[in-house]
């Protein structure tokens, strides 16, 4: 499969780059982020996918079925919530707020 | 046909990158519509080049799986009150962890099969699993099956073990939230029968990726991380939800990414790392806002040893909504603090109302936000976003506490905890040292509230007693239609 080593290098490279999209994070997008995120790991879906695929035996595949149910929620729900909630950051315009300063 | 594990290779490619765009522009507040939009294309790239992976079978069932699951999702999704979202992302990450524990458990049950395959009865125990000492030992070829290498067992029990916990943890989280489980389940000892758990799924596991794996071992393993979950879940209170959701968050990100390894699946492994890091960073920063150590909300109980609580001296003193109307019409700067009790009471549209009619009285009004108001840190923006509130007029803590001195009416609505002063004067309280919104700074301080009891964390709150604090009891949305209706009045 992958090299241990090489994993090794993604496994750390990855992890730079999740800590360095949040540190410059404003505190309005946390709740959106951490739901974004949320949906990032929905690719479970994918490997959930995989694994009712090489599935044999009836055990297997039942779990492999309860995974690939589960991934999906996790995808098709990640994403609706999070796009639900930028949504209403795309509708307010910079020019609305003429009462104030 | 030779072309085609190239595209599929290239597709998980393109996936991973998307998702690491598409994060990134979720991190400003005008690019982070598109990044959900990329990162979603990355995911249907991704699912989509998975059913032409080579030796797939079950492709009927899979195709099943995934519709039923995404449908049920999306209408749940979209179904959903915006006030609900924090239990939602509970909901979700907690399927995902589960579907990372399903993976985990078909890879070893799928190992312990293939090991009894290498080990026909006549195969010595020791010895090195090489063609050759099947020949040797007058047997069969051997059989053409693959097992996993220790680094993959290791990382598949690990991430399994993870995934599990985050599954359990995240559905009592979600019920929690919900209001399905409004008690705390304390009892004596609780810390030991956790770590018990956790100390025999650790154990069962060792046990697994040390050569001696069978099913029901597996089903202790599962059984154990399982419970740990749900138990470690169950003493957290309510206001301490927004850090484990996000902890639970980060855990599956990690489970997802080791999973990815014992997969082979290059796409799986930089999306989990990732998400994984952020979410540790992500919980470390609602820690803090919240005053909590990470440790401190897993393992101790919020408010369980305050000590001697300083006594309040005074009384509440009511307002009617006719003055209160009338101090804010009049007021230069009025400051809007709102809590997660205006959330509840689903009365951000009709705040944004009075606020745009204070407005056009030549009010100068803001809104202030603390960190963790409202559910989870962010949360009260996108819902003052979804009342249509400006961002400009809404203000971080930093930014306001000075400006309350110079401020006329603070008008507080269902919050509690974060504007108590006792968190800066009273050593003995639970809350002592949390930042706080110093309200109690303004002239006036109006506060909107269902009846004279304690907050979400069942705290005293000296602001509600102090000589500039008039109290305007009501619901939420009702208190502030008053208040719209009579500046109505005042203005003719």
């Amino acid at each position: 499969m992958i090299d241990g080593f090489l994993a090794l290098y993604i496994f750390m490279l990855a992890a730079f780059t999740g800590y360095e999209i949040i540190a410059r994070v404003p505190v309005i997008l946390h709740t959106p982020l951490m739901s974004g995120s949320n949906f990032v790991h929905g690719i479970v879906l994918v490997g959930a996918m995989i694994a009712l695929g090489h599935a044999q035996t009836p055990i297997e595949m039942t779990i492999g079925f309860i995974g690939v149910l589960l991934g999906a929620g996790n995808a098709a729900g990640g994403y609706v919530v999070t796009e639900r909630m930028l949504e209403m950051f795309k509708s307010s315009k910079p020019d609305a707020g003429k009462g104030s300063h | 046909m030779s072309l085609l594990p190239t595209v599929i290779k290239v597709c998980y490619f393109l996936a991973a990158l998307l998702f690491i765009l598409g994060l990134k522009r979720m991190s400003s507040p005008r690019t982070a519509r598109a990044g959900i939009v990329w990162a979603g294309y990355g995911m249907l790239l991704a699912v989509l080049a998975t059913f032409f992976l080579p030796d797939m079978h079950n492709l009927g069932l899979i195709a099943a799986a995934v519709l039923i699951g995404v449908s049920a999702a999306w209408w749940s999704g979209r179904r959903v009150a915006m006030t609900a979202m924090p239990q939602m992302v509970a909901l979700y990450n907690g399927m995902g962890g589960g579907a990372a524990a399903a993976i985990g458990a078909v890879e070893l049950i799928g190992y312990v099969r293939n090991l009894a395959i290498l080990h026909p009865p006549g195969m010595p125990d020791t010895s090195p699993l090489r063609p050759e000492s099947w020949a040797l030992n007058g047997l069969p070829p051997m059989p053409a099956v693959t097992t996993l290498s220790p680094v993959e067992l290791t990382l598949g029990v690990l991430g399994a073990l993870i995934g599990a916990v985050s599954f359990s943890g995240s559905l009592i989280a979600f019920a929690k939230l919900q209001g399905w489980l409004d008690k705390r389940f304390v009892f004596a000892g609780q810390r030991v029968v956790n770590m018990l758990l956790l100390a025999g799924a650790v154990l069962t596991g060792v046990l697994l990726i040390g050569g001696h794996a069978s099913m029901p071992l597996i089903v202790a393993f599962f059984a154990l991380a399982l419970l740990f979950g749900l138990m470690m879940t169950l003493p957290i209170g309510g206001a301490d939800m927004p850090v484990v959701i996000s902890l639970y968050n980060a855990f599956t990100g990690l489970a997802v990414a080791f999973e990815g390894f014992v997969l082979g699946n290059e796409a799986m492994i930089i999306a989990g790392m990732v998400v994984g890091a952020a979410g540790t960073l992500l919980t470390q920063l609602m820690a803090k806002a919240m005053n909590r150590s990470i440790g401190n909300v897993l393992f101790g109980s919020f408010g369980a040893a305050a000590g001697e609580a300083q006594a309040i001296e005074g009384a509440q003193k009511p307002i009617d909504a006719a003055d209160a109307a009338v101090m804010m019409a009049y007021a230069e700067r009025v400051v809007i603090v709102p809590g997660y009790g205006l959330a509840v009471a689903q009365a951000q549209h009709k705040v944004w109302e009075f606020a745009q009619l204070l407005i056009k009285r030549g009010v100068k009004v803001k809104f202030a936000i603390h960190p963790v108001a409202g559910r989870m840190p962010g949360h009260m923006n996108v819902l003052l976003a979804e009342a249509g509130v400006p961002y400009d007029l809404i203000a971080d803590m930093e930014d306001i506490n000075p400006e309350f001195s110079a401020t006329d009416v603070a008008l507080v609505i269902g919050a509690n905890d974060v504007v108590n002063p006792l968190a800066k004067t009273d050593p003995a309280s639970p809350i002592y040292g949390m930042p706080i919104l110093d309200v109690s700074d303004a002239r006036h301080v109006i506060v909107i509230k269902r009846g004279k009891g304690t907050g979400f964390a069942g705290i005293e709150n000296a602001l509600f007693y102090a000589d500039n604090t008039r109290m305007l009891y009501g619901d939420g949305q009702a208190a502030v239609g008053e208040l719209v209706n009579e500046v109505k009045s005042v203005d003719g």
